[in-house]
């Protein structure tokens, strides 16, 4: 069967990126500083969105992977005084080189096993972390001094920490990131990926190399994770091992589920929606979780795809 | 002819009638409702404190007594005419003891609450999350967390500790006493993390300077339940146990000690950290009976506690135990929730000397507080006196430790101001503001 038009789905990504532009002159100034923050995790989540919802296989360990980009990016500023460009590079190299090997090592699992391996893999990179705390700050975590954070052109500069900066920094990273997910899932590629979600064997027996593909895919996802990460250390200026934690690995398939797997821009709302319920309910009372969790729950129950998934599923067949 | 440009009353001709009509209208136009908004705006809209305090996760228990310190001590500010004769206002945000929340959190204060400075932060990897978005924003952020992270001046110019003492400056001041009547041979044990190296890293250097050593280091890690496999690299000679276990653990801890030792033991010193919030009556801490604790502020009322120690613990609402008047069993985090109290009473001294009026005072306010150097023992500073160090944005202050005696703790010795100081490790006032 031929692909419906390219055009829509292009349109529909390019309108969401240009209101996310336009809403950084018309948010107020906590909506638009929560908004950066939440554009950058979205990133993270649409890594983890490219193994889980098109591959179909469930990692617990992505939090490595975004911790990998946010050390890589944190320490060559701190221990080596790095500029932004070239730690943001040294962020992704390491995220990328990270899940080629855990890739590798994993891969050879699947179902249970992978969730569990790649968990274990997350744990000890964790334990990692706390296990160097002269070099990585330990659990406490690091600063990234403030003045290393401009992005140098020549005689000019971008101060990242300015709010237009970085959220138009965040607002680059994003839209980077969800055309290459778009035009990935859209490939060959992507139909290969989503035929090993959909019946690994039938997809061998056609002749495709399964490991190399998901190899590939691991490495994409990771990276882009890794990206996220690199760019969380340098646009927010904190490294800290709670973001290597199993929280970490938990929060970004939370995000999928609820924006919608395998949508390129479930990842966004669904993270988009957990932050505002989690800010908005903990001014009310303590017991927030407790509310997220009935939130989930209804979610669960009448959107059983995700918010993108189920929108899809009823109304607009040709969402990627 | 010649014109004065001065006003003389006396040439006015004025009249009382036309004097009482002024009058009429100036009290006309201040009860005009405009005229208040203004005027209040001016003059007695409250003071905003975003207070980012830990409802949630690890911190729960600390951050549900800070929340009852700050109230306390906000109440007695208002009750005295508040700030500049303003009142002062808390507006809470839970950071679920997390740091990136923690970092969103301020920066909901900076721009959201637009509260005029940030307050109340306690673990270390929150403040150290939030730092960057406090100097960001330009938002004066006043933690009392006890880490050296502030005085390490690794943060920023606009993040200040005058409330309560840091752990480098706490270890330094109990070597000498260790030393004198504890032992000289000591061992560390502690969890293998950053509150831990803290130890690990400040008490050697400490002790040797009194002539005594550390001769084993155990670290260990957080993930531990179990302690008794570590008891056997405990070497024999030591007369020491320097323990600062956090966490549920530390009753097994501490219980395990007991079985491995029996009545034969060494001495034993702790930090309180381990059993804030915690009876120390509770099963399994009977074998503490006789060892000594350091103690920031005394959890148990002392027979010689000041008039302004005593009328503070009637303010949070402690009793002679250091548990909640009228629940027993809901024992206060007393070692360190005083630095609330004192923090607050160091930012109205703060705001007062900068003749604050709002947000855009606020770097007067940094220069304000960096300018301060001492607070007298009293009512504002319950604790004890404190020396401030304007450059390092942190405070210096005595120490208790305590002997647990009898099912409480006895204050035994009381440090001197001196015994905490250390060199300055930077200089916060050359970053610009």
């Amino acid at each position: 069967m031929k692909d419906a038009s390219p055009a829509k789905p292009y349109a529909l990504h390019l309108g969401v990126i240009a209101l996310l532009f336009a809403l950084s002159f018309v948010l107020p100034d906590y909506h638009h500083g929560l908004l950066a923050r939440i554009m950058v995790l979205a990133v993270f989540a649409m890594g983890y969105n490219m193994l889980f919802g098109y591959v179909g296989l469930l990692s617990l360990g992505h939090a490595m992977f975004f911790s990998a980009g946010l050390y890589g990016a944190g320490l060559a500023v701190i221990h080596l005084g790095w500029s932004v460009p070239a730690a943001f590079a040294a962020g992704i190299l390491c995220g990328a080189a990270l899940s080629l090997v855990i890739g590798v090592l994993a891969l050879r699992t699947s179902g249970v096993a992978f969730m569990i391996v790649t968990m274990m893999f997350a744990q000890v990179f964790y334990l990692v972390i706390l296990y160097f705390a002269s070099w990585t700050g330990g659990d406490q975590g690091m600063v990234v001094p403030q003045p290393a954070r401009v992005l140098g052109f020549g005689a000019t500069s971008l101060d990242l920490t300015n709010p237009t900066v970085r959220y138009m920094s965040a607002l680059a990273l994003f839209s980077t990131v969800l055309l290459v997910t778009l035009a990935v899932v859209r490939s060959r590629y992507g139909r290969v990926l989503v035929a090993i979600r959909e019946n690994e064997e039938r997809t061998k027996m056609l002749g495709y190399d399964t490991f190399s593909n998901k190899l590939a895919a691991v490495v994409i996802s990771g990276t882009i994770c890794a990206a996220s990460g690199a760019a969380y250390a340098l646009l927010f200026g904190y490294v800290g091992s709670s973001f290597a934690s199993v929280q970490y690995s938990i929060l970004p398939l939370l995000w999928v589920l609820l924006g919608g797997a395998a949508t390129t821009l479930g990842p966004m709302i669904g993270t988009l929606f957990m932050y505002y319920i989690v800010d908005i309910t903990s001014g009310y009372t303590s017991a927030y979780l407790l509310i997220v969790g009935i939130a989930l729950i209804l979610l669960v129950l009448f959107f059983p795809k995700g918010i993108l998934g189920t929108i899809r599923q009823r109304w607009l067949g040709w969402l990627p | 002819m010649h014109k004065s440009k001065t006003f003389d009353l006396s040439k006015t001709g004025l009249t009382r009638r036309t004097a009482l009509k002024g009058l009429a209208a100036g009290a006309g136009l201040a009860v005009a409702p405009g005229f208040v908004r203004y005027s209040q705006a001016q003059s007695s809209a409250p003071i905003k404190i975003g207070f980012q305090s830990h409802r949630t996760g690890i911190g729960a228990a600390y951050g549900r007594w800070y929340e009852k310190t700050t109230a306390a001590a906000i109440k007695a500010i208002n009750d005295a005419g508040g700030i500049n004769g303003r009142p002062v206002e808390v507006i809470i945000e839970d950071d679920g003891t997390d740091p990136g929340r923690g970092a969103e959190v301020v920066g909901k204060f900076a721009t959201q609450h637009k509260t005029d400075i940030v307050f109340g932060t306690l673990f270390s990897h929150v403040v150290i999350g939030s730092a960057p978005a406090a100097g960001e924003a330009k938002m004066p952020y006043f933690v009392v967390s006890e880490g050296h992270h502030v005085a390490s001046t690794k943060l920023n110019r606009y993040v200040f500790q005058p409330g309560i003492t840091d752990v480098k400056s706490q270890i330094q001041a109990m070597a000498p006493w260790i030393a004198a009547n504890a032992g000289k041979k000591v061992t560390q044990i502690f969890p293998d993390f950053a509150f831990g190296y803290d130890h690990r890293d400040y008490l050697p250097p400490a002790l040797k300077a009194q002539g005594a050593e550390v001769i084993a280091q155990i670290a260990i890690p957080p993930t531990e339940s179990s302690f008794t496999k570590y008891f056997p690299q405990i070497p024999a000679e030591t007369e020491v146990i320097y323990h600062v276990m956090v966490g549920p653990a530390v009753l097994t801890f501490v219980k395990e000690l007991g079985e491995f030792y029996g009545s034969n033991r060494p001495q034993l010193f702790g930090f309180i950290d381990s059993l804030e919030a915690t009876d120390i009556n509770s099963p399994g801490l009977e074998f503490l009976d006789g060892s000594h604790f350091w103690e920031g502020s005394p959890r148990y009322a002392q027979p010689d506690d000041s008039a302004a120690q005593k009328a503070y613990r009637a303010a949070v609402g402690i009793d002679d135990n250091g548990a909640a008047v009228g629940d027993p069993k809901d024992v206060s985090t007393a070692a360190h929730m005083f630095g609330c109290w004192e923090t607050l009473y160091v930012v109205k001294k703060a705001m007062e000397d900068a003749g604050y009026k709002g947000p855009e005072d606020r770097a007067k306010l940094v220069e304000a507080t960096e300018a301060l150097t001492e607070f007298a023992e009293g009512h504002e500073h319950p604790q004890g006196p404190k020396t401030f160090n304007g450059k390092i944005h942190q405070c210096f202050g005595i120490q208790n430790i305590s002997k647990v005696e009898g099912g409480k703790l006895k204050v035994v010795h009381k440090t001197k101001i001196e015994d905490g100081l250390y060199e300055p490790e930077g200089d916060y006032t050359t970053q610009a503001l």
